[in-house]
């Protein structure tokens, strides 16, 4: 296997992955620290709720140039961390989440590229989130010393649940906060896969003229039903786990294993396809026979199981909670309400012609039942048309060029899904570039080593703009206007 | 670059906006672009040549162009471009009509079946040509729809389709002299192996 996941995600048995990593030194940015970021200023959220203050853990590779005009932002997924590449040590065998994409002469190239990554607020790896200490909560037990704590002090004090639901766009704007910190205007590219990818399209529309690169990687510009539903079942994992204690887990002492354990069996199924699991463990059973009992049987069953476990030792329940309502909100329409022109199928009759239509009534309530069927169809239509208005609504002000990659195998965030963003850039005159990858490996396939798909990104970072292709205010105007002939 | 991207060329207005489909690695675009400010997309399926348009800072976009173009809107471009690839979609016809929805004008460019060597190969020979501009054996050549000029212009009349400009070109034909040039220009179906029409289904001016 010529790829190496997520390590986050997981999916390799660990010899593999062990492997794989070793393999994967070579050309890698090496031993990195990380560094926090304090921001001693009220952030206000989109929930309408303030945090005091925050603090982003960040790690950087490769070298800023004198004008600040090399720097590449990276977005990441859902159980993702500011660590994307290198080791944390010498002897640290577990590379970066994309360390595959990141490094040495890699398709971002830290040679040539100053990467930042940051570790957004609410999860669990750094930066403010449901497991750092809650200010509040400090100030309040200074009134109540004598309160006597059930755990640890610095348990006790943590936000857990009272953390606010924070939103993609919220993310963006701390990034943003960061980019001042750091001195960087322009950014030559940000770049995210997944929810990251949410994360690097909000900013196009949120900062237009802060970045002159967007690569949305295995998205959607807002999520489904379906997509919501499988978050649902892995939130009431969860939150159903007696462990829970609506939240405070870690000031009762307790931890919703079962609960996480659960929610990312769930999870993890929506990221492999059927034919990954058919290839990797098809009905293989464990014992080679059946036991008819409930424990592992089948492989599969032991691999999520494994995964799982994995999971649920490195994660915290109310971040993983927090994340899937992020990603369940996420409409960068939001701001953009599309103005839908819904004309009345009534038309107005006079009173004079009122006798005349009710005779007509008879003869219209049995086309009514033949039309119904038709408008059913329409509906559809109807409700894609609207959507590319918005998704063009909140497109229109934005400034950079965009690579769009999906992956043929993906389900959770199928192709259909990045088309529609690019539908709604090409729709606006937007500079675009799209690729449809054919990888095995479903959702997942962002974070493996495809030569096709690093090779579009390399190519897409380090290509020249051509003056026809900058994005100018004139073009998008132009091509309204053609379209109004329509 | 090719005679019949070179022809392209002229019949593109300075600053338009332009859907290329079949862009290859992105030549003509990439040319649009830099030379009459042109901006526009280009349609593509080879992977290769889609990582070699977007190297080059175009907009290149996957897409099997017998999926049609129903993505794009009425009259989004002023012209769309297709440069050898008509004969090789299933639905040429059906192609032909989408384009003129999706834009003003289209050039169209493709290899002449009617040729005197493609014509020499199966008449004498009584094989399937082989050439320049059909460089494939008849097991493996992706051209399913071949025609000649003569048929493409029974098909814009069967469907009011306007021939604003027409040109017959051979591949080879810069090592010509002037007299073998005028000759093509005469017995084009005859004697030019790579035909570029300039079509419209709107009323001209």
């Amino acid at each position: 296997m010529n790829a190496r996941p997520d390590n986050t995600s997981d999916q390799l048995p660990k010899d593999e992955a062990d492997l794989t990593s070793q393999v994967n030194t070579v050309g890698s940015v090496g031993v990195v620290t990380p560094e926090i970021f304090h921001f001693p200023e009220p952030l206000t959220l989109e929930c309408n709720r303030t945090l005091p203050s925050f603090d982003l853990i960040v790690e950087t590779y490769g070298t800023l140039n004198h004008d600040k005009s090399n720097a590449i932002l990276i977005c990441h997924a859902l159980s993702g961390s500011h660590h994307a590449a290198g080791f944390h040590s010498a002897d640290d065998k577990k590379a970066g989440w994309w360390d595959n994409m990141i490094g040495p002469n890699k398709a971002i190239d830290t040679n040539q590229f100053y990467v930042v990554c940051v570790n957004n607020i609410g999860s669990c790896f750094g930066s403010t989130g449901p497991t750092t200490i809650n200010p509040d909560r400090v100030s309040s037990d200074e009134h109540h010393l004598d309160k006597p704590h059930t755990s640890d002090h610095n348990e006790a004090q943590v936000y857990g649940p009272d953390f606010p639901l924070v939103t993609i766009k919220d993310w963006v704007k701390t990034q943003a906060m960061l980019s001042d910190r750091l001195g960087i205007d322009i950014w030559h590219a940000i770049v995210g896969g997944s929810m990251g990818g949410m994360q690097a399209l909000q900013w196009s529309v949120d900062y237009p003229d802060r970045l002159k690169r967007c690569v949305v990687i295995a998205s959607t510009p807002k999520l489904s039903a379906q997509n919501i539903a499988f978050n649902e079942v892995a939130r009431q994992s969860i939150l159903s786990d007696p462990d829970f204690k609506d939240g405070r887990y870690l000031q009762a002492g307790t931890y919703p294993r079962r609960g996480l354990i659960l929610a990312r069996m769930v999870g993890h199924i929506t990221y492999l396809t059927d034919d990954a699991m058919k290839a990797k463990f098809g009905r293989d059973l464990k014992s080679g026979k059946f036991m008819y009992g409930y424990d592992v049987e089948f492989q599969v069953e032991s691999y999520l199981r494994y995964q799982g476990e994995r999971f649920s030792e490195n994660f915290d329940a109310n971040t993983y909670l927090l994340m899937t309502k992020a990603l369940d909100y996420f409409d960068p329409t939001r701001d953009y309400p599309a103005a839908v022109a819904t004309e009345s199928t009534e038309p107005l009759v006079p009173l004079e012609d009122s006798i005349g239509a009710s005779v007509e009534a008879t003869k219209k309530a049995t086309q009514n039942a033949l039309e119904e069927t038709v408008t059913a169809i329409d509906e559809g239509e109807n409700n894609r048309q609207q959507e590319l208005n918005a998704l063009k609504a909140a497109f229109a002000h934005t400034q950079c060029q965009y690579l769009v990659v999906s992956f043929t195998t993906d389900w959770r965030f199928a192709p259909e899904r990045s088309q529609e963003i690019v539908d709604a850039l090409m729709a606006t005159g937007k500079p675009v570039n799209y690729i449809n990858v054919d990888a095995p490996h479903g959702h997942d396939s962002f974070l493996f080593d495809i030569p096709r798909y690093m090779g579009a990104v390399k190519g897409f970072l380090t290509a020249p703009f051509i003056t026809g292709s900058l994005p100018k205010n004139s073009r998008g105007n132009n091509h309204q206007k053609t379209g109004a002939r329509s | 670059m090719r005679m019949d991207h070179q022809l392209a060329e002229r019949w593109i207005a300075p600053h338009s906006h332009v859907l290329d489909l079949g862009c290859g690695n992105g030549e003509l675009l990439a040319h649009l672009q830099q030379n009459r400010g042109v901006t526009g997309y280009g349609l593509e399926i080879d992977e290769e040549k889609i990582n070699d348009g977007i190297a080059k800072g175009l907009s290149i976009i996957e897409q099997d162009l017998n999926d049609g173009l129903a993505r794009f809107a009425d009259n989004s471009f002023d012209t769309v471009v297709m440069a050898r690839a008509l004969q090789a979609v299933k639905s040429p016809d059906v192609l032909l009509l989408d384009m003129l929805r999706v834009a003003r004008e289209a050039v169209i460019t493709f290899p002449n079946f009617a040729h005197w060597q493609n014509r020499l190969h199966l008449g004498l020979k009584g094989l399937m040509p082989v050439s320049e501009a059909l460089p494939y054996e008849w097991y493996n050549t992706p051209n399913i729809h071949l025609c000649t000029f003569k048929d493409f212009e029974q098909l814009c009349a069967k469907h009011d389709i306007h021939i604003i400009n027409r040109f017959a070109v051979s591949d080879s034909e810069k090592g010509h002299t002037t007299l073998m040039k005028s000759l093509i220009r005469q017995a084009p179906n005859l004697l030019a192996d790579v035909a570029i029409y300039r079509v419209t289904k709107q009323q001209p001016k």
